[in-house]
């Protein structure tokens, strides 16, 4: 007998329902659903009182309404009338409604709390499950609030139904991940680890899931689940498949139970007794051994019940990552999923195998397999499957494989996924650097990357290809000539046209001796892609443009003539007409010796982590799994090109080296006392002859730090900056000061201008950084503004900011003025995006009390959430959407960047809108981090 | 952990919908139509998941999907879940829904939404597996509609007798009883006084 008899349904619903799908037309739909919703909202308004059938039958109009996609926003109090009554029928629909729609209503939370209450407190297991159903469902912070200590007494009273005590466990986990501050640790967590031994399977199934959740979190409060879970587990893997009768599915004992316990062993390190250990090993054998078994059913839910399994005790395995005997065998197992013609298995043999490679026991076992991994990336049909092939290929790399593996891989680009294009690339250019033994093949490997897929090779990769050129003089000229073929094909890409730009200009001259690669036959052939390309692009060539006047004499005329065209010279691009201007004077005015130190080949760049594993490994997004493991591992292998000599001080950066971001590698000295770097140039305006490379900042004497105590407003002055780079610092009658500025990663730029609001020329106007600065041109023409650059970097952590001293003098007065320069910790912050429950995780991760700051002020603004958005993204961090539970709340995260070290940071606001209030909570991995970061952000709302 | 559970048939109508996360209503519509957009242009012969990308928000979640006939199941869930669990989870509903209406089919769904819901619960609750023993289930579900008969034998009465009083023009019902030869014997109406 059917268990829902189709006859007794509710027959308007029906009809309307009809008539829905009667509906000729989406108009037609929306007008007889807006009829319906005009007719069901006068009928919760009118004076009449609804029976509940008649309220049961209009929620479910509601719930068919809401299915379509039309919003549904009224219709919360009838639900909530329902599931007060004491009827099952009309209470079990108010809940489904209350579930589904969820609403965050305060008033109308505290009415379905109500209910809920009376419900766990009547001892019906039915209404006890409904109520539990629905907290689960909802799972917010007001449920939370309400029932976490109500739930775990529940659980374990001795009287508790078991279906009751299987929603009730689930319920709590639910409200744990929720709100995991909320739900407190109690003397329940010992009986609920006993839950494990319990009779009824349903039970013991989701005991195991809340101990999952919970065990991360205090590992040694739920320590002695693992020998209960080790002998449960081997209960049903020694079972013969007709013990567990109703558990067992199609001939599997338990597949659901064994999998959720194989998962729970995973959070823990293997066992210490010997006895349990043991018997572990045994069941991870005996599963190992069935997988060989005949199956004892054709239908793929038997096969996949037991593979399921297995490959829970597989990954188990390699989490132990202790028995290599185990291990083998798991690897030979995975071996044949390869071959499987099941896709869903060869997928997941890839995705496992991936964890394999990196263990040490069964690494060349992995590597055994590598045809038939080429093999799937070649011939999968799935997408997904090939990306798993890919994932595996890059796991299981090693020097001896390098070259078979990235041929490959080079060319499955060719015909690859747009969507994973570009993470293969990375993949490929990390190989071949990680692994290059020859450098010349590294070249070729990139540039084949460039052919291939040109549009997504990202700055890092290119950028990253230069480095190593300029940092390896054995593989310079071999550089330089592949460019120059590569760059004669008729179509190349840009980015081809960028390395190859930069390469000859600063290795052209090696190749100048062949008269098919003459200077000016190189000039000719950059300047013939020139036109069509982009102006970040043209600007590089440019730069290439004067360094082959320092490396050519003989091709000076060509290139000035081209420098001095209307087209570049009156460019409309400022930074292409500015290097025109600059490029050309240089040359003309510049005699041979300064042209020759100006123009310096570059100096080596200091070794630092590969810029494209850390993009590998931002894109890949933080967390466990497989790309976890290739960040550990890639992160302690020596990159190659390690040894290279530090940087020499005396350097001369080319202009364009701050067109590769890389200026870490300028030389500085350290400031005194401070943490942060400034240097300070003074931009050409209108140009001087010498184009100002950065480090004429370092030629000038430090002049004095600026001697008057900061403005008494400074501090003011300086909270505005906190969100926000540019605007005005500082304005008097005489003087406006104001900031422009970008920061990225460690590394910033701040441009200030000072203008003259006067008629009368300022004299001897001298800007002082507590750092080395140098001059401004000394005066200021009336009405008239100067501009100053510094470049800034972060080596550490710090609190106070650079101070900027004014002198100047107007009209024969001395005058004179001390600020505080707008750079602060948050100008270093970089946005990370993470889910729920990764940040959760490392929120929980940050759980000592110094490493939280919290504050509770009042506001100081109108609290409107887009500002409050706003700002936070000013501060620097990223705003994480739907992580926290109360959408009203903000939370963010970010990585503070600092050449010394980076700080990881987590923040929370909670605005109160009521009280006016505001919560702020920092948590950072550094004490001194989270306090000042509370301190800045605070002043801001 | 499952996020959702989107049922939709062959065009993509959504013919059950269930998220555990909070999302706004375009996002869920939205998330409905891209996922129906991935899944729809992958053959039936292929694998049975897919990584969705940023549907969700995070790099972390997976599609988990079956098709039959002219229904699409797909359950979003994250890594703590295992792939091929999930896969047997999904049979295991439709094997229940197919048990609780006999031999189902997609007008099931429609017309009885309530009860499809109804029976999920049995099987996933806020997004977390509450049961998989499909007798268990079946059981269940049989309790609930039992439930439902009980209360529906008790709760239509008094309706139908509160109408019935309504339409009942006392004084004349003595009269129609007593016309033509029938004699029905006048029912005692004090009780409904």
């Amino acid at each position: 007998m059917p268990a829902v008899s189709k006859g007794d349904g509710m027959r308007g619903l029906a009809v309307f329902i009809s008539d829905i799908r009667n509906c000729k037309s989406k108009e037609a739909e929306i007008k007889r659903i807006n009829k319906e919703l005009a007719n069901i909202r006068s009928k919760f308004k009118g004076d009449k009182a609804l029976d509940g059938y008649s309220k049961k039958k209009y929620v479910c109009k509601l719930l068919f309404i809401f299915l379509l996609g039309h919003d549904i926003d009224f219709g919360h109090m009838e639900a909530v009338n329902l599931l007060s009554s004491n009827k099952y029928t009309e209470k079990q629909i108010g809940y489904l409604f209350i579930s589904v729609l969820v609403n965050s209503n305060s008033e109308l939370i505290r009415l379905i709390n109500n209910g809920i209450k009376n419900d766990l407190a009547s001892r019906n297991p039915t209404f006890m499950c409904l109520a539990l159903h629905c907290i689960a469902n909802v799972g917010s912070r007001e449920m939370a609030e309400a029932f976490a200590a109500e739930v775990p007494r529940v659980l374990v009273a001795g009287d508790t139904m078991d279906s009751v005590k299987q929603s009730a466990a689930l319920c709590l986990l639910r409200l744990h991940k929720a709100c995991p501050d909320l739900v407190p640790v109690g003397e329940w967590t010992a009986r609920v680890v006993h839950l494990l031994n319990d009779q009824h399977m349903g039970v013991v199934t989701a005991a195991v899931s809340l101990i999952t959740c919970l065990c991360k979190k205090n590992p040694d409060d739920f320590k002695t689940c693992v020998s209960l879970a080790v002998s449960r587990l081997s209960r049903i893997v020694s079972s013969a498949s007709t013990d567990l009768q109703d558990y067992t599915y199609y001939f599997v004992p338990a597949p659901w139970l064994s999998v959720k316990l194989l998962r729970l062993l995973q959070c823990y390190p293997p066992p210490e007794e010997a006895a349990v250990k043991g018997r572990l090993v045994e069941c991870l054998e005996t599963v190992l051994n069935k997988a060989q078994e005949p199956p004892k059913s054709k239908k793929v839910q038997h096969s996949n019940a037991k593979n399921a399994i297995l490959f829970e005790a597989i990954a188990l395995i390699i989490h132990y990552d202790s028995e290599p005997n185990l291990l083998v065998r798991a690897c030979n197992q995975l071996g044949q999923f390869l071959q499987h013609r099941e896709t869903n298995l060869r997928y997941l043999a890839l995705e496992s195998m991936c964890a394999l490679a990196s263990s040490e026991f069964s690494h060349e076992a992995v590597k055994t397999h590598i045809d038939t991994v080429i093999g799937a990336l070649k011939t999968e049909r799935d997408v997904s499957v090939r990306q798993r092939a890919a994932d595996l290929l890059y796991a299981m790399c090693d020097r001896s494989t390098a070259q078979q593996i990235v041929a490959e891989m080079l060319s499955y680009l060719e015909t690859a996924d747009y969507a994973i294009r570009e993470e293969i690339v990375l993949k490929v250019a990390i190989l071949a650097e990680k692994y290059a033994v020859d450098y010349s093949w590294y070249v070729d490997t990139i540039l084949n990357l460039i052919r291939i897929a040109g549009d997504y090779v990202s700055e890092e990769v290119w950028y990253r290809v230069i480095q190593i050129v300029i940092n390896r003089d054995d593989v310079q000229g071999y550089a330089a000539k592949t460019v120059f073929e590569a760059l004669q094909a008729p179509a190349c890409h840009e980015n081809m046209v960028k390395v190859g730009g930069y390469i000859l200009g600063e290795f052209g001259n090696l190749i100048a001796g062949d008269p098919r690669s003459s200077p000016l036959v190189q000039f000719g052939l950059l300047h013939s892609k020139f036109h069509l390309c982009s102006v970040a692009t043209r600007a590089l060539l440019l730069s290439t443009y004067i360094k082959f006047i320092n490396l050519f004499p003989e091709t000076k005329g060509t290139i000035q003539e081209v420098l001095r065209a209307g087209s570049q010279l009156r460019n409309a691009d400022v930074e292409l007409q500015q290097r025109a201007v600059e490029y050309l004077k240089l040359s003309s005015i510049a005699s041979t010796d300064v042209l020759a130190t100006v123009l310096e080949e570059m100096p080596p760049f200091p070794e630092r982590e590969s810029s494209i594993l850390a993009k590998l490994k931002k894109k890949r997004g933080p967390g466990p799994g497989p790309e976890g493991d290739e960040g550990r591992r890639d992160g302690g292998a020596e990159l190659n090109g390690g040894g290279e000599p530090p940087p020499s001080t005396a350097s001369t950066p080319s202009p364009s080296a701050d067109l590769l971001g890389f200026r870490g590698g300028a030389p500085a000295p350290p400031p005194a006392g401070s943490s942060l770097l400034v240097d300070v140039e003074t931009p050409p305006n209108p140009p001087p002859p010498g184009g100002a490379p950065p480090d004429d900042a370092f030629l000038g004497a430090g002049p004095p730090p600026p001697d008057a105590p900061p403005l008494p407003e400074a501090d003011e002055l300086l909270n505005k900056f906190v969100c926000k780079n540019n605007g005005v610092l500082f304005e008097n009658q005489l003087l406006q000061i104001g900031v422009k500025s970008e920061f990225r990663q460690n590394l910033g730029r701040m441009y200030l201008f000072y203008g003259n609001k006067t008629s009368v020329p300022f004299q001897s106007f001298v800007p002082t950084l507590a750092v080395q600065t140098r001059a401004v041109e000394p005066g200021v023409e009336g009405g008239a503004q100067v501009q100053q650059v510094l470049n800034i970097e972060c080596l550490g952590e710090f609190r106070g900011a650079p101070l900027l001293g004014l002198r100047f003098r107007y009209g024969g007065a001395p005058q004179s003025l001390t600020l505080k320069l707008p750079v602060t910790l948050n100008k270093f912050f970089q946005a990370s995006e993470m889910g729920a429950q990764d940040f959760f995780q490392r929120w929980k991760q940050l759980s000592m009390p110094q490493q939280e700051a919290q504050k509770i002020f009042k506001a100081a603004h109108p609290m409107d959430p887009e500002v409050t958005k706003a700002k936070l993204l000013g501060f620097g961090s990223a705003l994480l959407e739907k992580v926290d539970p109360n959408p009203d709340n903000f939370v963010g995260a970010g990585i503070i960047q600092t050449k010394t070290l980076q700080v990881g940071c987590l923040l929370r606001l909670e605005p109160n809108a009521q009280a006016q209030m505001y919560r702020l909570t920092l948590r950072t991995s550094k004490e001194s981090v989270s306090k000042h970061l509370c301190d800045l952000l605070a002043m801001q709302f | 952990m499952i996020n959702a559970i989107l049922v939709f048939n062959n065009h993509g109508k959504p013919r059950l919908v269930r998220f555990y996360q909070h999302l706004a209503e375009e996002v869920q519509q939205q998330i409905i139509r891209e996922t129906f957009h991935l899944v729809l242009k992958r053959d039936d012969h292929i694998c049975n998941f897919l990584e969705c990308g940023s549907l969700f928000g995070g790099s972390d979640y997976k599609l988990i999907y079956r098709h039959y006939a002219t229904l699409y199941f797909v359950f979003c869930v994250d890594s703590s879940e295992s792939e091929l669990g999930i896969l047997d989870l999904i049979q295991v509903f439709v094997e229940t829904l197919d048990k609780c209406f006999e031999n189902v089919c997609e007008l099931d769904l429609i017309f009885h939404m309530d009860k499809v819901h109804h029976i999920l619960q049995e099987v996933v609750i806020g997004g977390m597996v509450l049961e998989t023993n499909m007798n268990e289930i079946v059981a269940q579900v049989e309790a609930q509609s039992k439930l439902e008969k009980a209360e529906g034998g008790l709760s239509a009465a008094p309706s139908r007798a509160v109408s019935a009083v309504k339409n009942i023009n006392l004084p004349e019902i003595p009269r129609n009883i007593n016309i033509g030869d029938i004699n029905i014997k006048v029912p005692n109406l004090s009780q409904f006084m």
